[in-house]
């Protein structure tokens, strides 16, 4: 398993029965390949759309139905489509049960910066902050360190996406929870020891007496 | 019953310097016949407000290409170089907004109502100059309405009377933004009678509809 397939197949875990999830573009949008079989999750894209599928055949792609990224996709039975104030009334009325989300950094208090770096990429915030506002849990996927930085800092030297502290992050090194209290260590990946976790994180993190290994949804 | 018009003929109703709305998702559900022509009639220092200027050639892309653009409001530019690099030149300027702020920022400019409170952006440089007011113990920013001089629709069918529908995941921002300007034109895919839509069908009532751009023949 590579990094990424580490992180997307443990944010899996966190699937349940009948959840409505809006998965953000990239590292995230690998998380609806590990649901559970006999699960059902339906995925929203907030261009629109609740219950899309996987990408049509090729020469059978329709160019009104795509994805938040842009890339073409299919309508499930059951699915619906909807405008963009209807989108984000589910999304910021708290009707999204769960979003993952890549990251830039995370701070002790558990906010999230990934919409921009000032001076250099300045792409906007599309739906970021409508999600991490409004979704019932928010859960960061991203790399644990950025080029051997850490992405896991004290305080955040990029501006925020919101204000709120989000419900977990999942990285290819551990699981992290952040808590009124600060970081709380709470899985570390296989064959990854405590030591490593703590070099590689900028923040203090809350280490229990027994850090469980982090379980995963089968490939 | 209504007269349809050329898109030409509804790049000419457009002035220079007009404040103009878009629908359209990274290009999809976009009035391309009207973008193509108004970049080919010249238009100059629009001010465009959508969810995003698509990329180089696509959607509103073209006006941004063809120089007509000289204010954006918009949630995400990250897909357009183009944009990117004008903005950082100077030639654009940019505000953005996220993206169910926009949302709603247009609706209510077009249901009268004097603003939006919404949690989103607490805590954010979106929140820099802008009022927080706390209601029940949570804070709101107040975001201020958006209209604009024009909207242009992009709809899957319209009838005699400019009702429209859309089709999936092309509606987007568009039937929001049939209600937040003061001259309206939609071009559609299909044009079809007066009774072809029902009535629970109709996503945009016509009556809001200034202008059907008609077929492309």
């Amino acid at each position: 398993m590579d990094a990424k397939e580490v992180i997307a197949r443990r944010v899996a875990l966190e699937l349940r029965d009948g959840m409505l999830v809006n998965l953000g573009i990239g590292l995230p949008t690998l998380v609806a390949a590990y649901v559970p079989d006999g699960m059902h999750v339906a995925f929203q894209s907030e261009n629109g759309i609740i219950g899309f599928g996987a990408p049509p055949p090729q020469g059978m792609e329709d160019p009104n139905l795509t994805d938040a990224g842009g890339g073409f996709i299919s309508a499930l039975p059951g699915a619906i489509a909807f405008d963009s104030v209807t989108s984000f009334a589910l999304i910021r009325g708290g009707h999204v049960d769960m979003t993952v989300l890549g990251g830039l950094q995370v701070d002790s208090k558990g906010r999230l910066a990934n919409w921009m770096v000032p001076g250099k990429i300045v792409p906007g915030m599309g739906g970021a902050m409508d999600l991490v506002t409004g979704a019932k849990r928010v859960i960061v996927a991203m790399q644990h360190s950025a080029k051997g930085a850490p992405k896991i800092v004290e305080e955040l030297t990029l501006p925020p996406t919101a204000a709120r502290r989000v419900s977990l992050i999942v990285t290819e090194l551990a699981v992290i929870e952040p808590t009124e209290d600060g970081l709380a260590l709470r899985e570390r990946a296989p064959s990854v020891e405590i030591e490593e976790i703590i070099a590689n994180t900028g923040a203090k993190l809350s280490i229990p007496a027994h850090v469980p290994e982090m379980a995963f949804i089968a490939g | 019953m209504r007269k349809a018009i050329t898109a030409g003929e509804a790049a000419d109703l457009i002035p220079d310097g007009a404040s103009v709305m878009f629908g359209g998702f990274l290009g999809v559900g976009s009035p391309e016949r009207l973008f193509d022509a108004l970049a080919a009639r010249g238009a100059k220092r629009l001010t465009i407000i959508g969810n995003d200027t698509a990329r180089p050639g696509v959607g509103v892309g073209k006006l941004i290409d063809a120089g007509c653009v000289t204010r954006i409001i918009a949630s995400h530019i990250g897909t357009n170089p183009t944009t990117q690099k004008k903005m950082i030149a100077g030639e654009i300027d940019v505000e953005l907004v996220p993206q169910g702020t926009l949302a709603e920022r247009i609706r209510a400019g077009g249901s009268g109502l004097g603003g939006v409170l919404t949690p989103t952006g607490v805590g954010t440089t979106v929140a820099e100059d802008k009022r927080v007011l706390e209601i029940d113990g949570a804070d709101y920013l107040l975001e201020a309405p958006i209209r604009a001089d024009f909207a242009l629709l992009h709809a899957h069918e319209a009838d005699y009377f400019g009702n429209l529908t859309y089709r999936l995941t092309a509606a987007n921002f568009n039937p929001v933004m049939a209600f937040a300007a003061d001259c309206v034109i939609a071009e559609s895919d299909h044009i079809v009678p007066v009774g072809v839509i029902p009535p629970d069908a109709v996503r945009t009532p016509g009556v809001l509809v200034n202008h059907l751009v008609g077929r492309a023949c």
